[in-house]
């Protein structure tokens, strides 16, 4: 689950970690009212939308007036931001973070995310702060500096105090990092963060460090420990079928084919795409119905599939374990008269009672067409959709 | 020969009277898996599925002398029972569940590495030997005892792999599912080198996914140590790269992790790689001369 900067900021200032004053609103008056409320002469307004890149699309801006702030929000709030991080359609733009200038002397990059190769919690910081550190890690790797925390021990100030003189920090700075260091990584454990960054953390006119952005993804597994970050989801930030999808348990991802696919196990789903276009047909989505695929949750899957218009067939691939094919033939027969399935439905089944769930669809009358093997069944999806492309 | 567990391998199971426990201890006993026992808190002293229910893991491994134990308590509670029986003396765990948070396994994992504990897992299948023990909820009907090694980091593509290897008659030394959580007990590396040095198996079939580095990590290691013929499949050629918050992940991963980087990478290691999951028997086939 991903946070607003907003949000990212309230934790930070809740670990006593330096961000600026500001008001999160949704109004384009309130904007101009949290203008006047902070104070000074020069503010930040922030469009809050869950990606990166907000900058370049015109999402954040430097404001002189009340009257500046309020026109920005009016430009963007019911909007929707297209970034290089979010997909074509964009993110919607529901609050508006106003903020207090910051005078900037320097930029620098300080991010930490869950390593899969070290298995450890990784931060990662460099000089090079800003929007290009992603081509700084490709060409130049040596200019970013890591600090890798053991999982039995926490982070040590040792390694705050050294990631600080490699950054060429000095003076009051190494203190100021190693209290930024070793509160990020009380947050991330204590909040079950998955990835942390803080893009730019800059130096100030006044040689202070300063958090300027915030962005917290956290584990999604440990949501059930977290109660209170999970009052912070936005759920206008979520694509709209993927959530109801998650209602259901199911794991589904709208892609801009035309034949839907369902499948058991996200590893065979993702195969299943693959052969779909191997055999020169297009996905419509990936969908992972999860090991219990239920009468109800089949039916729930066809609903969701056939709500994207583009789809003109549809495959079911399921691989029986442990459950009998026999029944999720049932299942699939149950939803296919419920839901009045119009387009082609090709069903490969494998596994346990995968005769008698043939039988099954055999019998059932419908337009249900039978694969006898997975190949088979990319072919014959890809034909029914109206062959490849 | 297999890896991991044969016929003599004595297993427990923790969460043993819950639905899970119980359905598949009774698939895996029916498979002839020698199930000694299982731990439930609270519930020692009781027999369950005609097998001592014992309070600790400390307990069931001092009684039986047990040499497994197969974990399907719920994910919160996942760190303490990997911990609980890393610490009794058991030598190899395979955690069943999903979902359990990953800085639980961050610790999970450092600790069994400690102790020199193996664990598989969590979220994975289990792990198999064919016509032998059946440790986890893979269908037990669909193996036949046989050549290939089979490691995964997906349960339904990994019975596909063990269908295919069957219907072509090769069969499998043992399959091993490695799970798709971030943080995975073993690693590729750690089943490729068990299936190296076994000599019961004559060819090893990989199937990767999309995300993190440990396919290209694999191939490096396959590259300098592995000399048994190798097919790889990766799934997620056509998955979406998605929406992204922040840099943090790409530059840990330098840029690595698509499935056409993690094909070049095996590739370039010597191993066969199909394209089409359907051609993991036919690509075994062609590099073998079955």
């Amino acid at each position: 689950m991903n946070l607003h900067e907003y949000q990212a900021k309230q934790l930070f200032a809740e670990y006593g970690l330096p961000v600026s004053a500001g008001i999160a609103v949704d109004t384009a008056s309130d904007a101009a009212a949290a203008v006047k409320k902070i104070g000074g002469s020069k503010w930040v307004v922030k469009a809050q939308v869950h990606a990166g890149g907000r900058g370049k699309a015109g999402g954040v801006k430097l404001v002189d007036s009340p009257e500046e702030a309020e026109a920005f929000a009016e430009k963007w709030l019911g909007k929707k931001m297209v970034t290089y991080q979010t997909d074509a359609g964009g993110q919607p733009v529901s609050k508006i973070l106003v903020e207090t200038c910051t005078d900037i002397a320097q930029e620098l990059y300080l991010g930490a995310v869950v390593d899969r190769s070290s298995r450890r919690v990784v931060f990662m910081a460099s000089v090079e702060g800003g929007v290009e550190i992603e081509k700084v890690a490709v060409e130049t790797p040596e200019k970013i500096l890591r600090a890798t925390i053991d999982p039995l021990t926490g982070a040590q100030p040792y390694q705050a105090r050294d990631l600080a003189f490699r950054l060429g920090l000095k003076g009051v700075q190494i203190k100021q990092f190693t209290n930024l260091f070793l509160g990020l990584a009380k947050l991330f454990h204590d909040k079950d963060l998955a990835l942390l960054e803080i893009n730019p953390l800059v130096i100030t006119d006044e040689g202070n460090l300063h958090c300027l952005d915030g962005k917290i993804n956290i584990d999604s597994n440990a949501m059930y420990r977290q109660p209170e970050l999970l009052e912070m989801h936005d759920p206008s930030q979520d694509d709209e079928r993927e959530a109801q999808a998650a209602k259901w348990e199911l794991n589904y991802v709208a892609l801009d084919g035309n034949i839907g696919c369902m499948v058991n196990g996200a590893g065979l789903a993702m195969g299943t795409m693959d052969i779909v276009q191997l055999h020169g047909g297009s996905p419509a989505n990936f969908l992972d119905v999860g090991g219990g695929a239920t009468k109800e949750r089949v039916t729930e899957a066809f609903k969701i599939i056939l709500s994207d218009e583009n789809v003109a067939a549809v495959l079911v691939n399921i691989f029986g374990g442990i459950v009998r094919c026999d029944l999720i033939a049932e299942g699939v027969v149950g939803a296919v008269n419920e839901v009045g399935v119009q387009v082609p439905v090709v069903v490969r089944l494998e596994g346990n009672n995968a005769e008698l769930g043939r039988e099954v669809l055999v019998k059932s009358g419908l337009n249900i067409i039978a694969a006898t093997s997975l190949s088979d069944a990319a072919e014959k999806v890809v034909t029914a959709a109206g062959g490849a492309q | 020969m297999s890896i991991l567990i044969d016929k003599n391998t004595k297993v427990i199971c923790q969460g043993f009277t819950g639905s899970q426990g119980t359905f598949h201890s009774e698939q895996a006993i029916e498979y002839g898996t020698k199930m000694v026992g299982g731990v439930t808190p609270g519930k020692g002293g009781q027999v369950h599925l005609d097998l001592p229910v014992f309070n600790t893991v400390q307990q069931a491994f001092d009684e039986t002398g047990a040499d497994a134990s197969v974990i399907y308590v719920p994910a919160a509670f996942c760190k303490d029972s990997i911990l609980e029986a890393a610490n009794s003396g058991i030598k190899l765990i395979v955690c069943i569940t999903e979902g359990i948070p990953t800085l639980d396994m961050l610790v999970a994992k450092e600790s069994c590495d400690q102790l020199g504990v193996q664990l598989i897992g969590p979220n994975c299948p289990g792990v198999i030997t064919p016509g032998e023990c059946k440790i986890g909820i893979m269908p037990g009907h669909i193996h036949l005892p046989g050549k290939v090694g089979i490691v995964s980091r997906s349960g339904t593509l990994t019975y596909e792999a063990v269908k295919q290897t069957t219907d072509h008659g090769f069969g499998q030394s043992s399959c091993v599912g490695i799970g798709g959580d971030p943080i995975p007990g073993s690693n590729f590396i750690d089943i490729l080198a068990l299936f190296e040095a076994d000599a019961q198996t004559e060819a090893i079939v990989m199937i990767g996914e999309i995300g993190g580095t440990a396919e290209e990590e694999a191939a490096a290691y396959i590259k300098a140590n592995v000399s048994k013929p190798v097919v790889a499949y990766i799934a997620g050629v056509t998955a979406p790269a998605g929406k992204r918050m922040g840099h943090a992940g790409a530059i840990i991963s330098g840029g690595k992790g698509t499935a056409d980087e993690k094909f070049a990478a095996l590739q370039d290691a010597g191993v066969k790689t199909v394209r089409s999951l359907a051609e993991i028997g036919s690509g075994l086939s062609e590099i073998t001369g079955w």
